[in-house]
C-alpha cells in the first residue's frame, strides 16, 4: 500500500484520538485474535523451550534420527502449507461473496488438514507400536507434548472449519459469518508458522 | 465514511481484505515452498557442510515465518498497522526470552551439576 491511498484522518493529528469514535468490530475482532495468537505462540515458546533441553536425554531408549521419517513430513508440510493458500483463497470469496469458489477452497482447506493429521496419527501411532511411547523417555514425552499440543491445534481448527461451513450454509455471507472466518483464516496461519518451528528443530534438527 | 477510512488503525490482514487478490498468496506460496524445499536439502544432503547445517536451518526457518507473516497475515510496518506490529514485536520479544533463557539457564544448571560419583561422595 503507497502513501498515495492513504486516507486522511490516517495520522493526521487534525483530529483527535479522544474524537475519532469506536473503531470497527472487524478491527477489533481482529486485533484480539491477533493478540490471542500471539500468546498462543508464547505458549508454544515454552513447549519449544522444553523440547531443547530435552531433545539429547533419550534414557537409553530411541533417539530422533532413527523414528523420525523426513519424507513422510514432507508431505505434512505440503499439506499445511497448500492448506494455507486455500484457506487464504477462501477467505477472498467469502470477502467477494462467491459461495461456490468459497465451499470449494474450504472443502480443500479441509481435506488437506485432515490429510495432514491423518499422516500424524499414523506417525505417532507406529512410533507407540515400537514402544517409543511418550512414557520411554524425557525426550519422547517432550516430543509427543509439542507435535501432540500442535495436532490439537490442527483438530480444533478442522472442527472450527466444519462450524464454518454449516454458518455459511444456514446464515449465507453476513458480517459476523466474515469476520469469523477471517479470524479462522488467522488461525490457520498462525498453525503453519509454528508448523515451521516443528519440522526445523524437531524433524530436522534431530542428530 | 468508507471501508478504507479506518482512522484507528486496521486489523491484521487489512490489506489482503482491502486489495482482495490472489497475488499474494501465490507469491507467499511459491517463496514459501522454496524455502521448505531448501531446509529439507539442506538437511537430508551434503550439499551444505556438517557444522554450518544447523544455523542455515534457523536462517530458513526465520526467513519463511517472514514470508508467511507478510503475505499469509498481511502484517506490514504501514502506518495504520502500528498496533499489529507493535505487539507481534513483543510477541517476538516474550517468545526470544523464553526459548533463549530457558536454553541458558538449563544449560547452565547442567554445566554446574556435579558428577553422580561426586554427589554420592558428599553424602558420605
Amino acid at each position: 500500500m503507497t502513501s498515495g491511498e492513504l486516507t486522511p484522518g490516517i495520522g493526521d493529528d487534525a483530529i483527535p484520538l479522544s474524537e475519532r469514535g469506536p473503531a470497527p468490530k472487524r478491527v477489533v475482532v481482529g486485533f484480539g485474535f491477533w493478540l490471542f495468537l500471539l500468546s498462543d505462540i508464547v505458549i508454544f515458546a515454552g513447549l519449544f523451550a522444553t523440547y531443547a533441553v530435552l531433545s539429547d536425554a533419550v534414557a537409553g531408549g530411541p533417539s530422533g534420527p532413527t523414528l523420525f521419517d523426513r519424507s513422510r513430513v514432507f508431505t505434512e508440510t505440503l499439506c499445511l502449507l497448500v492448506s494455507s493458500v486455500t484457506c487464504g483463497f477462501g477467505l477472498l470469496a467469502i470477502q467477494q461473496r462467491n459461495a461456490t469458489r468459497a465451499y470449494v477452497w474450504m472443502f480443500a482447506t479441509f481435506v488437506l488438514g485432515a490429510l495432514f493429521l491423518k499422516q500424524e496419527i499414523a506417525e505417532f501411532s507406529a512410533m507407540v507400536a515400537l514402544g517409543a511411547g511418550p512414557t520411554r523417555s524425557a525426550f519422547l514425552s517432550a516430543f509427543y507434548t509439542l507435535v501432540g499440543t500442535h495436532g490439537i491445534h490442527v483438530t480444533a481448527g478442522l472442527a472450527w472449519l466444519l462450524g464454518m461451513i454449516a454458518q455459511l450454509l444456514t446464515l449465507g455471507f453476513q458480517p459476523m459469518v466474515q469476520r469469523r472466518f477471517f479470524c479462522f483464516a488467522l488461525f490457520w496461519h498462525a498453525l503453519d508458522i509454528v508448523w515451521i518451528g516443528v519440522f526445523t528443530i524437531v524433524y530436522l534438527g534431530a542428530h | 465514511m468508507s471501508e478504507n477510512l479506518l482512522p484507528q488503525g486496521a486489523g491484521p490482514g487489512a490489506d489482503a481484505q482491502r486489495h482482495g487478490n490472489h497475488g499474494s498468496y501465490v507469491i507467499g506460496f511459491g517463496a514459501a515452498l522454496l524455502l521448505t524445499i531448501a531446509s529439507f536439502g539442506a538437511a537430508s544432503t551434503h550439499l551444505v557442510y556438517g557444522p554450518s547445517v544447523p544455523i542455515l536451518l534457523g536462517v530458513l526457518a526465520i526467513a519463511q515465518m517472514g514470508v508467511h507473516v507478510v503475505f499469509f497475515f498481511h502484517i506490514s510496518s504501514a502506518p495504520d498497522q502500528t498496533n499489529n506490529f507493535m505487539s507481534l514485536a513483543f510477541g517476538i520479544f516474550v517468545v526470544g526470552l523464553i526459548v533463549f533463557g530457558s536454553l541458558i539457564i538449563m544449560g547452565n544448571l547442567n554445566h554446574m551439576m556435579p558428577s553422580m560419583e561426586k554427589i554420592i561422595d558428599m553424602q558420605r
